[in-house]
């Protein structure tokens, strides 16, 4: 598969937004650094967000829920919200499963 | 916000609150929303719930000095922008101006997958840095129910919901949440789709777009206003030029100023039954009468004399197009083209099916504001009340000639009736609204209708009670006595007829009494004949008599002295007597007497 192909080319691009006071982003943190680990070691990059210190982001990114996973790279863009602690459908919605397959 | 709350901190009677600029609105309210907690408005699609939102938040940065937040849920900035500035509002400049923020939140479930537990935060942030970066005090939320269809997970959202509502309040933001009214079988007990009202609980307003009689109109109802005094009723409202206005009659108010100007009505006759002088200016005027008996005519005259008197006149016709009125009004003398082209005069006509009530009004507002007449005519009102139904219809009516009234407009209303008296009685409720009511009715006799007039009422002058017939020649219109018998009122026709009669009749007495002093003049003539033959006989008599004593006179004297001589000559000595041998001697004429 051609995403899958150009996945292994390019890098992760990986936002999580976050309340740091609220356990539940560090649950999320967690789970998605476990993820990632497994599926896209050494190809992928994590940026972490605390939405209360960068509050106008939460504008420009169209951030509701806390935390949220956004999936930047590879192509199309996508949302995955929770703390992820559903593993199946953290895989399924980040598409882990198939980036990950080749390994 | 904090000085809202600290506003808030003085125990008064009164919630306070927050007023919103809508006109009416306030008004049903006592003042506006609950100051620093959220209202809900809830209903249908296409009922205005995010206009009212919009106008809440434009009026309270322009009008009070409020700064709000729009949160959209469903239409972009432009959108908005764009929608709300065909209503009259500069949203763009208020943005600019940092009056009002409006924040876009995009929404694509499609794109969101879930999984595990999260929160809302992100919704809290952003709100937050929206109402703080503006020192906003008014907050919209159009519509909170679009994250029912986004957010998988529903317990999640209603308690984030509930954490929302409280942290609003604790902002002291005052809120406007819009919310799709239920629909189905629950529909009746539920105001919102999701049971948003579960939240938000101090107050709620509803709108309701209903069609009855294929004809749509507008209403809001405060359902629940806690700890405050609110107008339950229903209220017509109408989105117009110049964002909503609801029309809550009861508070209409009575203290327009008034004028003791008179105006002519352009017939004479009609201003000599009207004190003499016609109308007030500012008054209204309504003129009833069944088909056919010319309240057109007169309206077109009123026009007429009003233009021709160099005031503008605002001709509305629900019936006839512009083309039509001028062309027919020419046929009986009035020439309305020239002052159309001066600009004195101008007609709106449309078709009362056109639009709803509302609609109509809007742009009877609009014409009236844009041209400001000093008269107004609708030709018929009572095509635009069928417009709407009943006693919204009335409220309209009233608003409208509230709104003539208070800008000092004379307005004509002509109303349309099916004939007979008892309509008179229907009419009675849009009457006791107008100051002075013509009416105008067909005398259907002797194979022909006749059309009278007659003023019914003319509030503060003085009128005339009596029937007029109103004829309708090619010089325009004239009034004239209707001629009232033992046999009741006669018109047309029979009236000439009666007149005639009596012209006759007069004529016929007047011979006669010719006739009569006539022979009076021939028997005092015969008498004084008469008369004079007596005097003459009388005078013979006289004569007669005369004669006689003279005759006898002499003969006496002759025969004393035939006596005398004779005594000397016979020596005589006794006396002698003439009279008596003298009277037997010579017998009288027979006496007349």
């Amino acid at each position: 598969m051609t995403p899958a192909k150009t996945a292994q080319v390019e890098k992760w691009q990986l936002r999580l937004y976050v309340n740091d006071q609220s356990p539940r982003s560090g649950i999320a943190l967690a789970n998605l650094k476990e993820f990632c680990e497994t599926h896209l070691k050494g190809r992928y990059h994590i940026r972490v967000i605390d939405l209360r210190k960068h509050p106008k982001l939460a504008k420009g990114d169209q951030i509701l829920a806390i935390p949220t996973v956004v999936r930047l790279l590879p192509k199309p863009v996508r949302v995955l919200i929770g703390n992820l602690s559903d593993t199946e459908r953290a895989l399924v919605g980040l598409d882990l499963r198939l980036a990950g397959k080749p390994e | 916000m904090k000085k809202s709350v600290v506003k808030r901190a003085p125990p008064v009677r009164q919630l306070p609150k927050c007023p919103t600029g809508i006109q009416g609105l306030d008004e049903i309210t006592g003042g506006g929303l609950p100051r620093g907690r959220p209202t809900l408005v809830c209903g249908s699609a296409g009922c205005g719930k995010t206009l009212l939102a919009a106008e809440f938040l434009v009026r309270g940065a322009a009008m009070f000095g409020e700064p709000g937040v729009l949160m959209s849920f469903e239409e972009t900035e432009g959108e908005l922008k764009a929608n709300v500035s065909s209503l009259g509002f500069d949203l763009d400049g208020l943005v600019r101006r940092k009056k009002i923020l409006i924040d876009y939140v995009h929404l694509e479930r499609s794109e969101l997958q879930e999984s595990g537990d999260y929160d809302l935060e992100g919704l809290f942030v952003r709100l937050g840095y929206a109402i703080d970066s503006i020192g906003a005090k008014r907050v919209v939320l159009d519509t909170l129910e679009a994250l029912f269809a986004c957010i998988p997970n529903e317990a999640i959202l209603r308690a984030e919901l509930r954490r929302l509502f409280r942290w609003l309040k604790d902002k002291g933001v005052t809120a406007v949440i819009t919310a799709e009214r239920g629909s189905g079988e629950r529909g009746r007990e539920q105001l919102t789709r999701h049971g948003l009202e579960e939240y938000v609980s101090d107050c709620v307003i509803l709108l309701d777009h209903r069609v009855c009689d294929q004809i749509a109109t507008r209403h809001l109802r405060v359902v629940k206003y806690r700890g405050a005094l609110h107008g339950t009723n229903e209220f017509p409202f109408l989105i117009g030029e110049t964002g909503i206005s609801v029309l809550p009659i009861t508070s209409l108010g009575l203290n327009h100023r008034i004028s003791n100007e008179r105006i002519a009505t352009g017939i004479p006759r009609l201003d000599a039954m009207l004190g003499g002088r016609g109308f007030f200016r500012g008054s209204s005027i309504l003129l009833t009468g069944t088909p056919g008996t010319g309240k057109t005519i007169v309206a077109a005259n009123f026009a007429q004399a009003a233009a021709l008197r160099g005031e503008r006149v605002l001709f509305f016709s629900f019936e006839e197009s512009p083309n039509q009125i001028v062309r027919n009004m020419q046929s009986i003398g009035l020439r309305l083209e020239p002052l159309l082209a001066k600009g004195l005069l101008r007609f709106h006509s449309a078709r009362p099916s056109l639009y709803g009530l509302e609609m109509h009004l809007a742009t009877m507002f609009k014409e009236i504001a844009a041209f400001k007449p000093h008269v107004v005519v609708i030709d018929p009102i009572t095509s635009l009340m069928d417009a709407g139904t009943g006693s919204e219809s009335k409220g309209m009516v009233t608003r409208l000639i509230d709104y003539l009234k208070a800008g000092q407009v004379t307005s004509l209303f002509t109303s349309l009736t099916q004939g007979g008296h008892a309509l008179q009685q229907s009419e009675a409720a849009m009457s006791s609204l107008m100051d002075s009511w013509l009416l105008l009715q067909d005398y259907e006799g002797n194979g022909e209708r006749n059309r009278v007039l007659y003023v019914l009422k003319a509030r503060g002058m003085a009128h005339s009670n009596q029937i007029r017939e109103f004829l309708i020649s090619d010089q325009g219109i004239d009034l004239v006595d209707a001629y009232i018998g033992p046999s009741g009122v006669l018109t047309g026709s029979a009236r000439v007829a009666q007149e005639d009669l009596e012209r006759a009749a007069g004529l016929a007495s007047q011979q006669e009494a010719a006739q009569l002093q006539r022979a009076v003049e021939r028997k005092r003539a015969a008498l004084e004949r008469q008369i004079g033959g007596l005097r003459e006989d009388y005078e013979t008599e006289a004569l007669e008599l005369r004669r006689i004593a003279e005759q006898v006179g002499t003969q006496t004297r002759l025969l004393t002295t035939e006596r005398a001589a004779s005594g000397i000559l016979r020596q005589a000595d006794a006396k002698v007597v003439a009279g008596p041998r003298a009277a037997r001697a010579r017998p009288g004429r027979p006496r007349v007497k």
